[in-house]
């Protein structure tokens, strides 16, 4: 396969009704910067949106995307000073008075931000906060908003919206909240609906049904969508047309097949080429792009990406290049977009597909970690004032597990699937609640406290949130080498210098605090700290969940380049499939507190079967336009079952499409007995009642990596 | 939930109780109400002190967990023992407990409500006149002591009462004793007394609530919710009052709980220096007259006081914050 | 492990060239004085300081000199404050009980917080048993009334020993502050450094003096000086009653209760005393909220 190119003919959804040029456009920004003080977060970004075109706008953070946002709906803190013009139907909204801009939010445009949680008042119930939408724009009485409400609930799918009008936001899960968000947003059929991240706090699953409910809700309101987001995939699922920025400005801008296939900014093209994919395995490494955004406060004089840039040539710094047409509806700001096939092609790898399953056997290695029917149960207890225990979590419930030196484990799943207090159990190094831990062979129940601190030495850990995980008081040099100290290793300076440089830092850094570093080598202080005690095991916990996608790339490498050098082991704990399809040799996929399936991970990818697995895979936006839009989508309903109370029997009927295929005479066995990790062959179990051999799943369940397209 | 509301009282009678205990104990062992009679001119036979001291449980050559004990065993009767000379401990003390709970309660309202007032408002205007004004004022006021606020108020209503020649302000007790013509009459002497003595207690609640409102309200003003509340369609205004102040009230209200205790020492400057005959001068006069038994017995009340402050903060608490109700 | 020595010797070299980051504590020294308030508290703080230590010596009386030639006189040039009815200097002792009172402010608001800090931290990072015992004892000491026990106490205050006042007084001031220690500790604990601390093997009291303290350094530092008006204001309170600082010390307290007696016709008796009193907890209020600003920039609070 020579990949999708500009060739071949582009799938997808039929042209919206309002392409650009057909009647004129509902929004039209030009020229719109904006200032915080010395700060220019914003600078002069323009576009225009037709009604009911979705025009995505990606970036890394700090790129200006929600600021721009922000700055068209009047909404940035008022020390924001913003210039240029946003025209909604001809009216000018900057420095508009505040009496017509707020006439204006939530009727003719309206918003969708990305925290859920946060941006519902905690005080008022879902349905009040809906009305109170409503009835800002009409006269409608009390009765008529609440009636209203529960019929948008209805509409954005929420199972029996009139008793959920009367909760709070935080008895909604994230999914509901978002949908309640959506509802919101489309309470006065605006003409334009901004999409602040709208997915970005939620697991792909949920993810893929919240994108639904968009879909439909722009289908509903014949809405345009601004739909501002850092996941690749999820831009190539639905936009028309994509802008992409950088430092502030539109670097590029066209149609998505178009942006996707023939990346004409070497920006662009470098993210393409560094974001993980569902659709690659390991065989292909990743491409980061090397540098760091530029701090907003201190741009260079010429092109903004030009020191990150492989391609730049000294004209590039002389001044910055303005947008430029290369095709008719394809323009991007590079002095060099209109040479011909010079940028790199990312199609070159996500062609590629590995056939299924196979990968080199496992090592005949001694086995490093070993867990037997692991169990963390914990009490729930509810309400601040009148604590009272509620019931039980069954966080974990029963997991067995082993990593062999030298080996890879991706522990995947949803948040509060217990993947966390798995790995947090095993860290503690003590007695577990029920089931048995054994590190480097010795079983951690029996540990005498000095015997305990010596293995910690062999079994370190990295954490997701690299600011978080540093203290902001002790600079790099004591960071490193508090492990060190802890362990009375002797002189630490020499060691330390070396660890920083083993991880790609500068041995001069040391001197510095935390907070003088980027994501990215913050991430590498925590690697080089993990490394300083030589650790045999090393569990990740989201290690690069934090990072932007071109610092992401960078990372993955380096760990993968320490497990190769220095014959580490990794358990690595992470909700991204894609990047735990990159690194790790064996996945076990967790579902509440169980596990799902495991195996060998070109088998559980490739050809998964578990229906959770094949659900979850489903859900992973592909950043390939139209190998994303051709692909079958399962979704799963409604929510996760609460850890507190798993459905009886297999803990995922409730949202099993093959239970909901399966004759009832069957399914009583789904409803009393819960399934454990069957093998279906040479290193590869799930835990289903109706499981299928692998080379059955292919012609039954196509959602498998190689069959993500239909036929 | 009856289990933990039992658990819960529980730990609150067993706090007072030993709260109570404690003060009893360090009383007795500190007060010395021998001291009462050998002052006395003449001097009363030393067998006569002693069994009048007996009497009393206030001899201190008894030992003092007898002392304790007998005293206890009183309490649990609901008989909080006898004064130096002879009185019953209970007897005004409910009339000078409510005489306080008027001036506090008064005062926390007052001072709440407009605290949470200006403080809102400064945190709304934030570095405007108003912001600017006010925190000068809290500043001023947090840094006068409550005597010298209320000898303050006490000389300008003096001298502002000589200049108009016209009794406007009262600096001096509840009411004008043998004041007997008319309901109208009585009501505006009470209230000429009132004046004072609720300034002098509100003003540094407001100064506190208006600056810890102000903190809190900058929080939630750059909030997500606010935002979204203006993405809505409500005005920066509505969206402020609706949502920010509403939601902002909740750590106020868990405030309360703090400051009650400061309250009730302000009450008992304010009613020494303007002569209110209530519980805060019952203690100092107790503690002059080296009276152990009042002392114990005005310790429980303000333990008690203190304790449901806190329960009426949580209450509240759980009123304002679905959050924190038991679902 | 072992690196060439001269490779380690260029790395020694190299190391000592890196430019040096501005020390935090410098760094809020400096906001500090940025500020119109942290200049203005700064300044009253230090000039009374200078005052009361150094003022007395300066002037023609002592705080227990009495003048029989001037009772109850107006500022002169002799007795820059006046005198009170028994002659006594009113500069020379209004400056005596500043002095002791602002003793008595920083010795409670260090002890009283440096016990929080303790207090609090150990609760909010071992939870369970140690927690509940503690936090009873908080409450237990919440609901006590404070002002009635301390002025129970005062009789064992007399002959010089204000040592055992400011103790009792630090024991009175610390659970507001040991509650937010506590709950602030209990959020830190969960951050991921403390977490791996523990799973290198970090003892918990040197994960506490060396994460949870250090982190929780600018709350101290700010309620510490919050804490010196509060110790003042309370000495104030109960020397005004006569339960506080007892005799032959003096204190603003007992002065201004005397003097609010003659107010009315000598207002120098009780406006020196409650004026110097005033600035004082001013500059220490104003001060205090300063360095609040100057420890956490982006609150942007600074009034």
């Amino acid at each position: 396969m020579t990949g999708v190119t500009g060739e071949r003919p582009l799938a997808g959804r039929a042209p919206a009704p309002g392409r650009p040029g057909a009647g004129g456009p509902v929004l039209e920004v030009s020229d719109l910067s904006v200032r915080f003080g010395e700060v220019h977060a914003v600078r002069g970004v323009g576009y225009s949106l037709a009604a009911g075109e979705v025009l995505g706008v990606v970036g890394e953070s700090g790129a200006g995307k929600s600021v721009a946002a922000l700055a068209v709906m009047g909404l940035l803190p008022r020390r924001a000073r913003v210039t240029g013009s946003a025209r909604l139907h001809g009216a000018e909204l900057i420095g508009a008075p505040e009496k017509r801009l707020a006439a204006l939010r939530g009727s003719g445009i309206s918003m969708v931000f990305q925290d859920p949680l946060s941006a519902m008042t905690p005080v008022y119930r879902v349905g009040d906060q809906i009305a109170e939408a409503v009835r800002v724009h009409g006269e409608v009485t009390r009765r008529a908003a609440a009636e209203r409400a529960v019929e948008l609930l209805d509409l954005v799918g929420i199972p029996d919206p009139r008793r959920r009008a009367r909760a709070f936001p935080h008895e909604f899960s994230g999914g509901m909240r978002q949908r309640a968000m959506i509802a919101m947003a489309v309470a006065n059929d605006p003409d334009v609906i901004i999409c602040d991240e709208p997915t970005t706090a939620l697991d792909v699953t949920v993810q893929a049904q919240v994108m639904e409910v968009l879909r439909k809700a722009q289908r509903e309101t014949g809405a345009a969508v601004l739909l501002i987001t850092h996941d690749l995939g999820v831009v190539a699922g639905f936009a028309d047309r994509v802008l992409v920025m950088y430092a502030g400005r539109e670097v590029e801008l066209g149609t998505v097949h178009e942006v996707y296939a023939r990346p004409r900014m070497p920006y662009t093209a470098g993210l393409l080429a560094s974001v993980p994919r569902l659709d690659a395995g390991a065989e292909l490494p990743l491409v980061p792009i090397g540098g760091r955004p530029p701090s907003p406060a201190e741009l260079p004089p010429g092109c903004p990406f030009e020191p990150r840039c492989a391609l730049s040539i000294p004209e590039c710094r002389a001044a910055e290049p303005a947008p430029l047409e290369v095709f008719p509806g394809h323009r991007a700001a590079c002095l060099r977009a209109r040479e011909p096939g010079r940028a790199p092609r990312p199609e070159a790898r996500g062609a590629a597909v590995p056939l299924a399953g196979d990968g080199p056997p496992r090592p005949a290695t001694p086995v490093v970690l070993e867990v037997q029917g692991l169990v963390k149960h914990y009490a729930l207890t509810r309400g601040a004032l009148l604590r009272r225990r509620v019931g039980t979590v069954r966080a974990v419930d029963g997991v067995d597990l082993d990593i062999r030196e030298g080996e890879t484990l991706g522990l995947v799943g949803e948040s509060g699937c217990g993947k966390t207090t798995t790995l947090m159990q095993i860290l503690e190094l003590t007695r577990v609640q029920a089931g048995r831990v054994s590190v480097m062979g010795r079983d951690t129940a029996t540990l005498t406290s000095r015997e305990r601190l010596a293995l910690r030495g062999r079994v370190q850990v990295v954490f997701q949130d690299p600011l978080a995980s540093l203290d902001p008081r002790m600079t790099v040099h004591d960071i490193v080498a508090e492990p060190l100290v802890t362990h009375r290793r002797g002189d630490a300076a020499p060691r330390v210098r070396r660890l920083l440089r083993m991880v790609g830092l500068d041995a001069a850094d040391a001197a510095r605090h935390p907070r003088h570093f980027s994501g990215g080598q913050r991430q590498r202080v925590a690697i080089a700290r993990a490394l300083a005690l030589e650790p045999r095991l090393v569990v990740l916990d989201e290690p690069v969940s934090a990072l932007d996608v071109s610092v992401q790339a960078g990372v993955i490498n380096l760990l993968e380049d320490l497990r190769d050098r220095l014959g580490l082991s990794y358990l690595l704990v992470a909700h991204d499939l894609a990047v735990v399809r990159h690194i790790a040799d064996r996945v076990a996929v967790m579902h509440l507190g169980r596990i799902a399936e495991i195996g060998r991970a070109g088998r559980v990818y490739g050809a998964p079967a578990h229906p959770y697995t094949q659900a979850l895979l489903a859900a992973v936006p592909i950043p390939d336009p139209a190998r994303e839009r051709r692909r079958r989508r399962v979704l799963l309903e409604g929510d996760v079952p609460s850890p507190a109370d798993p459905p009886s029997g297999c803990r995922f009927r409730t949202r099993c499409p093959k239970f909901k295929a399966l004759a009832d005479a069957l399914r009583a066995r789904c409803l009393t007995e819960e399934p454990e990790v069957r093998p279906l062959e040479d290193d590869h179990g799930a835990a289903c009642h109706y499981a299928e051999k692998p080379g059955v799943v292919q012609s039954t369940a196509p959602t498998t990596a190689r069959n993500l397209e239909e036929p | 939930m009856a289990g933990f509301l039992l658990r819960r009282t529980a730990n609150c009678i067993l706090l007072i109780t030993v709260a109570t205990s404690l003060a009893y104990l360090l009383a007795a062992t500190a007060l010395d109400p021998r001291s009462n009679y050998e002052g006395r001119n003449p001097r009363p036979p030393a067998a006569v002190v002693e069994a009048q001291l007996s009497r009393l449980n206030l001899n201190d050559r008894a030992p003092l967990s007898e002392r304790y004990l007998t005293w206890a065993g009183g309490v649990l009767r609901g008989d909080f023992g006898r004064t130096w000379n002879g009185d019953r401990v209970g007897a005004d003390l409910a009339r000078r407990a409510g005489v306080t709970l008027r001036l506090v309660l008064l005062g926390v309202v007052l001072g709440s409500v407009a605290g949470v007032l200006a403080g809102a408002a400064a945190a709304v205007g934030q570095y405007g006149w108003f912001d600017r004004l006010s925190t000068a004022c809290a500043f001023l006021v947090l840094a006068i002591p409550t005597v010298v606020l209320a000898h303050m108020l006490v000389i300008g209503a003096v001298w502002l009462n000589d200049l108009l020649g016209v009794q406007v302000f009262l600096v001096s007790g509840e009411a004008t004793p043998g004041l007997a013509d008319g309901v109208g009459a009585g009501l505006l002497d009470r209230a000429k007394h009132l004046v004072l003595p609720t300034i002098s207690l509100a003003l540094g609640q407001i100064a506190v609530y208006s600056r810890y409102q102000r903190n809190m309200m900058l929080d939630v003003l750059d909030a997500d919710f606010v935002r979204t509340a203006m993405a809505k369609g409500l005005r920066r205004r509505t969206a402020l009052v609706r949502h920010a102040l509403r939601t902002s009230l909740i750590p106020a209200v868990t405030y309360f709980a703090f400051t009650f205790g400061s309250l009730l020492v302000g009450a008992t400057i304010t009613e020494s220096v303007f002569g209110w005959h209530g519980m805060g001068e019952k203690l100092i006069a107790s503690i002059r007259s080296n009276d152990v038994n009042t002392v114990a017995a005005i310790s429980c009340f303000a333990a008690l006081a203190v304790m449901l402050a806190s329960l009426a903060s949580d209450v509240l608490h759980a009123v304002l914050d679905p959050r924190v109700r038991v679902g | 492990m072992a690196a060439p020595p001269r490779e380690e010797l260029a790395e020694t070299m190299a190391g000592a060239r890196h430019t040096r980051v501005p020390s935090r504590s410098r760094l809020v020294a400096r906001r500090f004085l940025r500020t119109g308030q942290g200049r203005v508290g700064f300044a009253l703080l230090a000039s009374l300081f200078l005052l009361a230590f150094l003022g007395p010596r300066a002037a023609p009386w002592s705080a227990t000199d009495l003048d029989f030639t001037a009772f109850l006189q107006p500022p002169s040039a002799s007795h820059w404050f006046g005198t009170l009815q028994t002659g006594t200097d009113v500069f020379a002792v209004t400056m005596s009980g500043a002095r002791r009172s602002l003793l008595v402010g920083l010795l409670v608001a260090v002890l009283s917080t440096a016990f929080a800090a303790v207090a609090g931290s150990f609760a909010g990072y071992f939870l369970g048993w140690t927690d509940r015992t503690l936090m009873w004892v908080t409450d237990l000491l919440l609901v006590l009334p404070a002002f009635l026990i301390l002025a129970v106490m005062s009789p064992l205050f007399t002959a010089g020993r204000w040592l055992l006042f400011v103790a009792m007084l630090a024991a009175f001031l610390w659970m507001v502050t040991s509650k937010i220690v506590r709950g602030m500790t209990r959020s830190i604990r969960e951050r991921e450094y403390i977490q791996a601390a523990r799973f290198m093997g970090v003892a918990p009291p040197t994960i506490i003096f060396r994460h949870v303290l250090p982190n929780l350094a600018s709350l101290l530092v700010v309620d510490a000086t919050l804490n010196v008006s509060a110790a003042i204001l309370t000495e104030t309170s109960l020397s005004y009653f006569g339960f506080g600082i007892q005799p032959p010390d003096v204190s603003l307290g007992g002065l201004i209760a005397d003097g609010s007696a003659t107010a009315l016709y000598a207002p120098w008796t009780f406006w020196f005393a409650a004026g110097v009193l005033i600035v004082m907890i001013l500059a220490v209020n104003l001060a205090g909220d300063a360095l609040r600003d100057a420890f956490d920039p982006d609150a942007g609070r600074a009034g």
